[in-house]
């Protein structure tokens, strides 16, 4: 970049070039897309000024499932805001869980040892194929293909049964905990997830065969919805919606966390930056998790019988067998529940998720209350793409846009 | 070569100061507000931080000044960051807005906007953008309750015209 260069962001605002007394041209008018629609993947509502079938402003409206997730965290505490984070990209709460675990011990300094590390970067990807998968399957029954949708929920509906017989739950997890996870991954549950790993390639090939050569497909999205490298930054977009723009940033690489320094994967890079790119980026993303989920499986075969839950009494509860045999276990316990202090200072953490760059920037003042947690949502910048990506196009493209941006609404309003 | 480093090579000691914090790998520089604008440009053009990954504000009541307006930079180059901080007495809580140099920090002003109350001037649509258009408080001030302000007069509003009866 050289020189002063300057963005204009003007959303809502109509090009000059309008004639009015062109026959075809020059009528506008205002569509309201949402909030409630099918297309729109949530609650999110789009302020559509239509020239015929060409989108000329387009003006996104958020906000409607604001929760105030920021401020229920300084009400609840470090601790109690773990479930809450779960509800924000509620596609994949593991991934968030550790995000937001990964921040806390960043600011108070907490090892997580490598069983612990393993079992995160195990449900992570899983997590990113299960998001992933809602993407395909969503995008897909927006553009006519109806079947995707099936297949994609169907082979979402395993993980979910995996991540049920681990946590319990199959959605809103919250298995992850300051310093570890909250239970070990056992040898059935271990070989049920090596199991599904090993069918999973192959239906990654259907969706493939379904897609890729799809005349369809490629006719709705190839060309549509082009992102340039040097946009894409500026507008703050990262993770596969980056990558499809072709800049290699990946943060499991760039500022790898949890060990993923130590696995073997390669990071999809796309070259035109539409649609299609988006779609190819992450359908390559979904088999290198797998890759990456068999590294991990491996590595919790040798470490069987390792802690994965670090002995750090400032921030992790003791057993409870220790503690109703032991007083001071049950002091540490008491402690940590009612008043969990994370030293004096701020930090940014953030974790490569399915969306992009999702940051816990936490604020402590060394008390027991949090005095500030601040969500990096890329869901939130992604929706901010949209206007870049639609205006000048034809209307039915904008709903090819909205799928490839791939954003969960919980994420965006927070 | 740490962030900082690098940083200083380039701006040299500048109009900033450099605030120890508890993130060893990103550098966290305080400016005044006049200075702000040019230090962001020169972190663009100079240093290569090409993205803005977020702008926020800590409201530290009762201390003054009370507000403090975080920006996060990220260079996908050179793979570092940097948080640029501006401190705000709350009788003058605005700063210059960097939505010309980074497009995508236009949201996350408009957000900061919404919660804190802090404005950033020359914003093209300096606008709420989570909470509801004609909403009196900003939510993440601390002198904004846990549970809430009601009625607010949106609420009261939308009480008359029920009482009217339009749904």
């Amino acid at each position: 970049m050289s020189g002063m260069q300057t963005f204009e962001y003007a959303p809502g605002t109509l090009p000059a070039d309008l004639d009015p007394d062109d026959p075809l041209h020059g009528e506008l008018l205002q569509l309201n897309v949402g909030p409630q629609h099918p297309a729109t993947h949530g609650v999110l509502r789009l302020l559509v000024t239509l020239d015929g079938e060409t989108i000329r402003a387009v003006e996104p409206d958020v906000g409607y499932l604001h929760r105030g997730k920021e401020k229920t965290c300084e009400s609840l505490g470090w601790r109690k805001f773990f479930p809450h984070t779960d509800r924000l990209d509620y596609v994949q709460p593991l991934m968030n869980n550790c995000a937001y675990a990964l921040a806390l011990e960043k600011l108070g300094g907490v090892e997580v040892p490598p069983r612990g590390q393993e079992i995160r970067v195990l449900l992570m990807e899983l997590s990113r194929i299960s998001a992933h998968l809602i993407y395909l399957g969503t995008t897909g029954i927006d553009l006519g293909a109806v079947t995707m949708f099936f297949l994609c929920f169907s082979e979402r509906e395993r993980i979910y049964d995996l991540l049920d017989a681990y946590t319990g739950h199959r959605m809103n997890n919250t298995y992850v905990r300051i310093g570890g996870v909250y239970a070990d991954v056992d040898e059935s549950l271990a070989s049920a997830i090596r199991e599904w790993v090993d069918s999973f390639p192959a239906k990654i090939d259907e969706f493939e065969r379904m897609l890729t050569g799809n005349r369809i497909w490629y006719d709705r999205t190839h060309g549509v919805g082009v992102l340039g490298a040097d946009a894409a930054r500026a507008w703050s977009l990262t993770g596969p919606n980056l990558r499809a723009s072709g800049i290699d940033f990946d943060l499991r690489r760039a500022e790898p966390y949890s060990g993923y320094e130590d696995y073997d994967f390669e990071i999809p890079i796309g070259t035109a930056g539409d649609c299609f790119d988006r779609y190819l980026v992450r359908i390559e993303e979904m088999r290198q998790s797998i890759r990456i989920c068999r590294q991990a499986l491996a590595r919790l075969e040798r470490s069987r019988g390792a802690e994965f839950l670090a002995e750090d009494r400032r921030y992790v509860l003791p057993p409870r067998d220790k503690v109703q045999t032991s007083m001071e276990e049950l002091i540490f316990q008491f402690k940590v529940v009612t008043d969990m202090r994370l030293p004096r200072g701020e930090v940014y953490r953030a974790v490569e998720s399915s969306k992009g760059e999702l940051g816990f920037f936490v604020a402590s003042d060394g008390t027991s209350q949090p005095l500030r947690c601040h969500i990096r949502s890329p869901s939130l910048m992604n929706v901010q793409a949209i206007p870049l990506l639609a205006e000048g196009r034809l209307f039915s493209d904008l709903v090819a846009i909205i799928g490839s941006l791939d954003f969960v609404m919980g994420e965006v309003d927070r | 070569m740490s962030a900082l480093e690098r940083l200083r090579g380039i701006l040299g000691e500048g109009p900033y100061r450099v605030v120890p914090t508890r993130d060893a790998a990103t550098p966290c520089l305080e400016v005044e507000r006049a200075e702000l604008r040019e230090l962001a440009r020169r972190l663009r053009d100079e240093c290569g931080f090409e993205s803005n990954t977020f702008v926020t504000a800590i409201d530290r009541l009762p201390a003054r000044p009370r507000f403090e307006v975080d920006y996060q930079l990220l260079s996908i180059s050179a793979g570092d960051r940097v948080r640029v901080r501006v401190l705000l007495d709350e009788d003058d809580a605005w700063v210059p807005s960097i939505a010309d140099l980074w497009p995508g920090a236009a949201f996350s002003e408009r957000e900061c906007f919404d919660m804190f109350g802090v404005r950033f001037e020359g914003h093209p649509k300096l606008e709420r953008l989570l909470m509801p258009a004609g909403y009196e408080h900003h939510p993440l001030r601390k002198d904004f309750p846990h549970h809430g302000i009601e009625p607010d007069r949106l609420y009261r509003e939308w009480e008359r015209g029920r009482a009217r009866g339009a749904s």
